[in-house]
């Protein structure tokens, strides 16, 4: 209904290796900016900012980052929210100890931190593959957190062993803090998505994600054709690490603006980021999206049709939560291991051919 | 390097490049490869034919730099090579292909191919995450290269398929593909028509002469099938419980005593 690429040839290489080969889908990627850059700030409100926009737009980083890793490169890695915690302790230690450098630095440069220290964390995976890689990025976890907790220096010494979010500004702006407008956290969030995600998809249609492809499915293959192991992991644990590092940075910085690391950056944290890259779809960027606006819209769906409409208990509907995620994670791992990006493919090929599919 | 010779087509053969020397392999107690030497020589197709569990595929592991032999020394281009890890070996100009098909699943066979001129891709990881510019010429003049391959080898229908799709028959030849996308020097094929039909098997072996005669690709291939062996090789090694039996032409090698106990049995008293 909506595919008409009649006369919508390519005639160069490069236009073949496009971001959106099919004319169609760039004008709607066109669009999306659009309205994502010059219509959302002006009618966003605290609520839109707090519930939905800006929890969707920062695990988006996350899970484009952990896309990589499993997705991409095949690296199982349960490690998430401990770097998400590298992430956002770096920006503290900077935000506090630099309070005159652009918040933009800092956020880069917290994600810079957390490639390095997940690189740290991938080197077993040159040795250690599949569940047993899971449980050291799950050690990882662990002692990240138990880090945070422990050694004084990195929450400043506080009494209450929290972080707290200092007033910053950008260009005049203010972007953490109390006094930070939605429309500006939301923007310096969108900055950040947007720029992560035309990186993921530069590195992922050329030579790099080719590498990184190649040693998720045949890993001996790929050493036979020239690709060096190492490198290739190395560099996929420094990118997702970049990514969500900057997520974490974001998290504590902009949208909660005080943490407590076990409470933020758990377990709970990993799975959920983890949720997100399956049911979206692994080794997809648009998945990553998806995956990330279907778990934060979830619970505010059910809470909208369970307590505002049908007037059930609170603690209810937080279960019913919970089951749902829970039966939908062995839905999509069972019917469609490639989650919505597969779904949203099939419907395109579809949709392409339609109404003539013959 | 040593003067070549003349095939009986009127190709011309270079020196040696690739000569193996003394070669062993032991897994454990296991002797694969005993004390074997042979030399591959510069425009030529080589084959190493042997019964099950000769040690062929081992010899082509040694060669591509997967096993280490134990003794013996591996020579390639006139000189010692060192130990290195497989991928140094490609980068050497040493491609190959597998008996049972390595291609990466999940990608497209254009990718699959694409993957092939790794080796070639000289911009780093900032300039691809910028992508315009320097990564985008880069990969534009490969995918022209790439794109010749396809057309080399008539694929270019499934270019956008998924390999996971693809019959055995067509997967079989995106992975010489993927090999000849590298330009080797020296092309390894591990039983490229194992398990194909007779008609796949003459379009198979049509692409492996014109790969020789175009590119005047060094080839050494491993096959089960004596007829297309005798056909398309100039020289014939023989290999039977890890031993060199045979080596030289398909004609010298077929009236060989040896290599025809090896191949009929020979009564033991």
């Amino acid at each position: 209904m909506f595919y008409r690429e009649a006369g919508d040839f390519k005639v160069s290489y490069q236009d073949d290796s496009q971001t959106f080969p099919i004319k169609f889908d760039r004008y709607r990627y066109y669009a999306v900016l659009a309205v994502a850059f010059l219509v959302i700030p002006f009618v966003i409100n605290d609520y839109w900012a707090n519930a939905i926009l800006l929890p969707f737009l920062i695990y988006s980083i996350a899970a484009i980052g952990l896309n990589i890793l499993v997705g991409y490169c095949g690296q199982v890695s349960l490690g998430t929210g401990g770097f998400m915690a590298v992430g956002a302790y770096a920006v503290y230690k900077l935000m506090t100890a630099f309070p005159e450098v652009s918040m933009f630095i800092h956020v880069l440069l917290a994600g810079g931190i957390t490639a390095l220290v997940c690189v740290a964390f991938g080197l077993p995976s040159l040795r250690i593959k599949g569940f047993y890689l899971a449980v050291a990025t799950l050690a990882a976890q662990f002692f990240l957190v138990w880090l945070f907790n422990r050694v004084p220096w990195f929450y400043n010494y506080s009494a209450s062993g929290q972080i707290n979010a200092p007033e910053r500004d950008v260009f005049g702006i203010v972007i953490t803090g109390p006094n930070a407008a939605s429309w500006a956290t939301y923007f310096f969030c969108l900055i950040f998505l947007t720029l992560c995600a035309i990186v993921a998809r530069n590195l992922t249609r050329g030579t790099t994600g080719r590498t990184w492809m190649a040693i998720r499915d045949m890993d001996i293959a790929a050493e036979i054709i020239g690709v060096n192991p190492l490198k290739a992991k190395l560099t996929a644990f420094a990118v997702s690490g970049f990514f969500i590092g900057i997520s974490g940075a974001l998290f504590f910085a902009v949208y909660l603006g005080a943490v407590e690391v076990g409470e933020a950056f758990g377990i709970n944290k990993s799975f959920l980021v983890l949720f997100m890259v399956i049911i979206g779809g692994l080794g997809s960027i648009f998945g990553s999206f998806a995956g990330a606006a279907f778990l934060v819209l979830l619970p505010v769906v059910l809470k909208v049709i369970g307590v505002d409409m049908m007037g059930w208990p609170t603690d209810i509907v937080a279960h019913f939560q919970l089951v749902i995620v829970g039966a939908l994670i062995v839905f999509f791992l069972i019917v469609e291991p490639h989650g919505l990006a597969q779904l949203w493919r099939v419907a395109k090929e579809k949709l392409r051919l339609w109404p003539f599919p013959h | 390097m040593e003067e070549g010779y003349v095939t009986e087509d009127g190709r011309k053969i270079g020196g040696v490049v690739m000569e193996m020397k003394n070669i062993t392999l032991r897994f454990g107690g296991v002797v694969a490869i005993k004390d074997i030497s042979f030399d591959i020589r510069q425009g030529e197709i080589r084959a190493i034919i042997g019964p099950n569990g000769a040690g062929k595929s081992s010899m082509l592991n040694v060669i591509s730099g997967f096993y280490v032999p134990q003794e013996g020394q591996v020579f390639y281009q006139g000189k010692p090579r060192p130990q290195m890890r497989p991928y140094e070996v490609a980068r050497q100009g040493i491609a190959r292909t597998f008996q049972n098909i390595a291609l990466f699943e999940g990608m497209s066979v254009l990718d699959n191919v694409m993957t092939g001129r790794l080796n070639y891709m000289k911009t780093g990881l900032f300039q691809q995450a910028w992508w315009k510019g320097k990564a985008e010429q880069e990969e534009t003049e490969n995918r022209e290269v790439v794109e010749k391959v396809i057309d080399f080898l008539e694929i270019q229908h499934i270019r956008k398929t998924p390999v996971a799709r693809l019959p055995y028959g067509l997967k079989k030849r995106v992975e010489l593909a993927r090999a000849l996308a590298a330009e080797p020097s020296l092309l390894l094929l591990d039983e490229p028509m194992a398990g194909m039909n007779v008609e796949e098997k003459e379009d198979m072996s049509r692409f492996i002469l014109d790969v020789n005669d175009e590119f005047g690709t060094t080839i050494a291939l491993i096959e089960h099938d004596m007829g297309v062996v005798m056909d398309l090789s100039d020289r014939v090694v023989v290999m039977d419980y890890g031993k060199k039996i045979g080596d030289g032409t398909p004609d010298e090698v077929r009236n060989n005593q040896d290599v025809i106990d090896a191949y009929l049995g020979v009564a033991h008293d």
